[in-house]
């Protein structure tokens, strides 16, 4: 099968830049994640991870299937599988009681820290808005429990109070009547909005979200979207929005990395990682979800083969049985490329770029 | 499926699931409590160390000696040779009314499963009245048309172990019923009938399983009831239930009369389960291999 | 043989929910209401739609698995709507089913080559082997995969095996519901493919559900835009995608995110805002009826505004 076209006339343009006024200290970093490693048995399931979000950035963290790219999530809120041993740093910078800075570093706290630290410093939104709620409690009631168990607002009236506000702000007609709806009689779209609202509620420094619109409707997507941008923005927040769809990590992130195996395989801001991929895993997905674009022979372009199971991926360069260009070298894991964590890739065969023309 | 539950699927094992290892261990074990108990049945029929049938009133309550291993009864019977007497009783009672339970309420619960939803709750209402019907009641009244016996046993306490089957079965294959497989063995033109056996009754498979195990172990302690109230095994077959219970009145001078009949019923009941979890899963083709 | 594979006029489908309280029987959802379409052999008929918009029933009924509260169908020019199970095995011969979940639609206790078998046994063939292996290697899996259990495959293997299944009985249509909604991105171009050559080669008809537009403009070359148990637009593919005409239409295409436009710039708050000018111009719309591009008949109900509909454009960041 062949790869991805090397010519690619993408027009010129992309997000706006994270907002640093320049009298500004350098934002701060809301989670760092190095060197992440986790096995279960003997078999790695993340290998090598490095992972850094800032106040105010938009994140995203694409992959399929076997990508790591759900671990690497859970392993920022300490919610990993107890089977699964972790190695390697993840800190969480949130804002402690009194605005101080608390930093917690998931990997060895207890679960008393990791408690405080959810739902405070950082927030999750997961994919099934459905099983995210408790079905026979008030959403009213689960938002205004965010904030109680957080002790965030004064007393139980204020948090019911503030849960109305918010569940307004998320865009639920009549908020208050609807604070006193169960989850069932709320659409899938409007319990999502719940979630955030939940998410939202203690004003956390960092949103992670697990393919939170692929459930809903492509409507109801692009509201909800909307909604978790404008929520971030509002508290100066991190996003680390992890999904596999190219199309709405590019609406929402300005940067991006590329999970495969296991590994971040690449990384970079989003306009030129999605125009100019390096990796040649990032140039086939690219490939691949484009339905517009054909192989001359016919048909859509694929990345010949399939994902290996759980823990079987090759050694040395994870995609090589299934890359085109892999040689000898790729036996081998190929070094880390770029800038540092957050601008890079790790192919020994990487794709080349001229202006103007593909290679 | 979501791409969550799939993506996690993926990369992480469902926790709680056993190795094959673990599977054969667990069969071998039942198994061999199984096999054990009913070597001991098999080898009553010919020989027992002493003649259960006769009553020596010398060697009452004897403890635990040379010649009796584990003792006598307050007529005198060696231990040992009641504890392989009755292990035949006990088998056949428990193994016979979870057959009998079996093939009449696995059959009923698919076919409530399967009828339109009214006849499903006809069913499921008869399958009721039956479960409110007390195993002792269903006893006297055989007994009072057929006379006392083990057979009259069996057949009460299978038919009132019915219930719990057809309940059991017919959630598991209401659910069954709404998989997207069901729905494609339609599509592909299967008749009911065939889809019952094909897709239905190997999915459930599990449950009556699981079921049964249980069903094995009420049935050796509704056996000890009936025997205590005269109902069950005449009064000169032994049994562990009758066991356990003309222990009970010498529990304070005697205990080991007690014990010895309650710990092989117990062991009894272990085995099974152990058998039917081994079963279960070594049947399950989604058990994987953990390295 | 008539030049119209499946014919479908006025149907609709009630169904009553469940009682919640004594003396009022339970209310009555209108799952279809009124749908009317043909589908000529040898085209590639897509159905896109949201949930809740009636595209699942209108496929059972299409399959023969649903009957009809009023309205006709026909596949080959026989009317199947009014036909009791035992007089179908016709249209299973005529007329397969792919469905969206990999995992639930293959039973996960039987092996392969009796999943794929399954539709041959049904009509009484006996020695399957030798098809199964034609079949596996038709959709691109090695023959000892027969042998296996469906967990032991991927996602879109398992795919492809319910693709084989429904290949087995040579059928004339194939019908699919969602077939690469479950799938990852690389999957889903590899069945997309393999379905593509499949309908070329066999000359198949296809009929393709999905919510995704996107993948319907690659896959087919009509499409039917469905809301609220009705169509509401229907035509070449092209068309409808360029220039949707109706309201909900347009919704959809602009409420779908876009590699290209998003990297120009086209962010999420401008996705959202799209789709609520697309949403706003359906509810001042001073005639919602059902647009159709061709001369088949439709229904011209106006399309009842959604429960997401009515929630107003939020003021400020929450």
């Amino acid at each position: 099968m062949t790869a991805a076209p090397e010519h690619t006339a993408y027009p010129v343009g992309g997000m706006p830049p994270t907002r640093t006024p320049a009298d500004t200290p350098p934002p701060a970093d809301v989670a760092r994640v190095r060197d992440l490693a986790v096995t279960v048995g003997h078999k790695p399931l993340l290998i090598d991870v490095d992972l850094t979000v800032r106040r105010g950035e938009r994140v995203g963290l694409i992959g399929e299937s076997g990508s790591g790219k759900s671990l690497t999530a859970l392993a920022i809120m300490g919610l990993l599988p107890e089977d699964l041993a972790p190695t390697g740093s993840v800190v969480v910078t949130g804002q402690g009681p009194g605005g101080i800075a608390r930093m917690t570093s998931v990997l060895e706290a207890g679960e008393h820290g990791l408690a405080a630290m959810r739902g405070r410093d950082v927030a999750m939104v997961f994919q099934e808005p459905m099983t995210a709620l408790n079905p026979t409690m008030r959403v009213g009631a689960q938002v205004a429990e965010v904030m109680t168990i957080h002790r965030t607002v004064a007393d139980r009236g204020a948090a019911a109070r503030r849960a109305v506000e918010l569940l307004d702000k998320v865009g639920l007609p009549d908020a208050a009547e609807a604070a006193r709806a169960y989850p069932h009689q709320l659409s899938g779209g409007q319990r999502q909005r719940v979630v955030v609202a939940m998410a939202l509620a203690n004003d956390p420094a960092l949103l992670i979200c697990d393919e939170p619109t692929t459930a809903l409707d492509v409507t109801v997507q692009a509201l909800v979207l909307d909604l978790i941008v404008r929520g971030v923005e509002a508290r100066d927040a991190g996003l680390l929005f992890i999904t596999h769809d190219l199309a709405v990590v590019a609406s929402v992130c300005e940067r991006v990395l590329v999970m495969y195996g296991g590994r971040v395989v690449e990384a970079g801001p989003v306009l030129d990682v999605f125009t100019r991929p390096r990796h040649r895993y990032t140039r086939g997905l690219i490939g691949a979800s484009d339905l517009d674009l054909s192989r001359p022979e016919g048909g859509l372009y694929t990345i010949q083969g399939s994902v290996p199971a759980a823990g079987r991926f090759p050694a040395g360069c994870v995609f090589r049985n299934r890359c085109t260009h892999a040689t000898v070298e790729c036996e081998a894991v190929p070094p880390w490329v770029g800038s540092g964590p957050e601008e890079g890739f790790a192919c020994a065969h990487p794709v080349v770029h001229h202006e103007g023309g593909g290679s | 499926m979501s791409r969550l539950s799939r993506g996690a699927e993926a990369v992480m094992p469902p926790p709680g699931r056993r190795s094959r290892a673990g599977v054969e261990a667990t069969l071998l074990v039942g198994g061999g409590i199984v096999a054990a108990i009913t070597v001991l049945a098999l080898v009553s029929l010919v020989w027992t160390p002493y003649d259960v049938g006769e009553i020596n009133a010398t060697e009452r309550l004897a403890t635990s000696s040379a010649r009796h291993w584990l003792g006598t009864d307050k007529f005198g019977r060696d231990v040992v040779s009641l504890l392989m007497v009755g292990s035949r009783t006990t088998l056949l009672v428990g193994l016979v009314s979870v057959g009998v339970a079996a093939v009449i309420g696995v059959p009923l619960g698919i076919l409530a499963a399967m009828v339109p939803k009214w006849w499903g709750e006809v069913l499921m209402r008869a399958n009721d009245l039956l479960l409110a019907f007390p195993a002792l009641l269903l006893a006297i009244m055989l007994t009072a048309v057929h006379g006392q016996g083990v057979v009259t046993a069996m057949i009460a306490i299978g038919i009132s172990s019915i219930p719990s089957f057809a309940r059991v079965v017919r959630s598991g294959a209401i659910g069954v019923m709404k998989t997207e497989y069901v729905v494609a063995a339609r599509a592909a033109g299967r008749r009911p009938i065939a889809i019952a056996l094909r897709h239905v009754l190997p999915n459930v498979g599990s449950l009556v399983i699981v079921q049964a195990s249980v069903s094995f172990a009420i049935a050796v302690l509704a056996e000890a009831a009936l025997s205590y109230l005269g109902l069950g095994a005449p009064p000169g077959t032994p049994s562990w239930g009758r066991m356990l219970q003309e222990g009970q009145e010498l529990l304070f001078v005697a205990p080991r009369l007690e014990v010895f009949p309650g710990v092989a019923i117990a062991l009894a009941v272990l085995g099974f389960n152990l058998l039917g979890d081994g079963l279960r899963d070594h049947f399950d083709p989604r058990l994987e291999d953990r390295r | 043989m008539t030049d119209v594979a499946i014919s479908v006029r006025d149907v609709v489908r009630d169904y009553r929910r469940p009682r919640t309280s004594l003396t009022k029987p339970g209310s009555v959802v209108h799952a279809l209401r009124g749908v009317s379409f043909d589908v000529a052999r040898g085209q590639r008929f897509g159905i896109v739609g949201e949930s809740g918009c009636g595209k699942s029933t209108l496929l059972r009924i299409i399959a023969g698995l649903d009957q009809p509260t009023s309205g006709s169908v026909q596949v080959g020019g026989v009317e199947i709507s009014r036909l009791p199970e035992r007089r179908l095995r016709f249209l299973r011969a005529q007329l397969q089913l792919v469905f969206q979940d990999p995992m639930g639609s293959l039973d996960p206790r039987m092996r392969v080559r009796d999943i794929i078998a399954e539709p041959l046994v049904a009509q009484g063939h006996r020695d399957n082997i030798g098809r199964v292996h034609e079949l596996l290697d038709a959709v691109g899996l090695q023959p000892e995969a027969a042998d296996r259990f469906p967990h032991q495959f991927s996602g879109g293997q398992r795919q492809r095996i319910s693709i084989a299944r429904a290949l087995a009985p040579d059928p004339r249509i194939l019908v699919a519901d969602e077939p690469v909604s479950a799938l990852d991105v690389s999957v889903r171009a590899q069945v997309l493919n393999l379905l593509d050559e499949l309908v070329q080669r066999l000359s198949l008809t296809l009929v393709f559900v999905s919510h995704d537009l996107s993948v319907v403009r690659h896959v087919c070359d009509t499409v039917a835009v469905m809301s609220r148990g009705e169509i509401v637009e229907m035509g070449p593919i092209g068309d409808v995608y360029d220039t949707p005409a109706h309201p909900y239409s347009r919704q959809l295409v602009a409420a779908a995110p876009r590699l290209q436009a998003a990297l120009a710039g086209r962010t999420a708050a401008v996705l959202a805002a799209e789709t609520l000018a697309a949403r706003a111009l359906s509810s001042n719309a001073s005639s919602r009826n059902a647009v159709s591009r061709n001369a088949a008949d439709s229904d011209s109900k106006p399309t009842p505004p959604t429960p997401e509909q009515t929630t107003p454009p939020p003021k400020d960041a929450p």
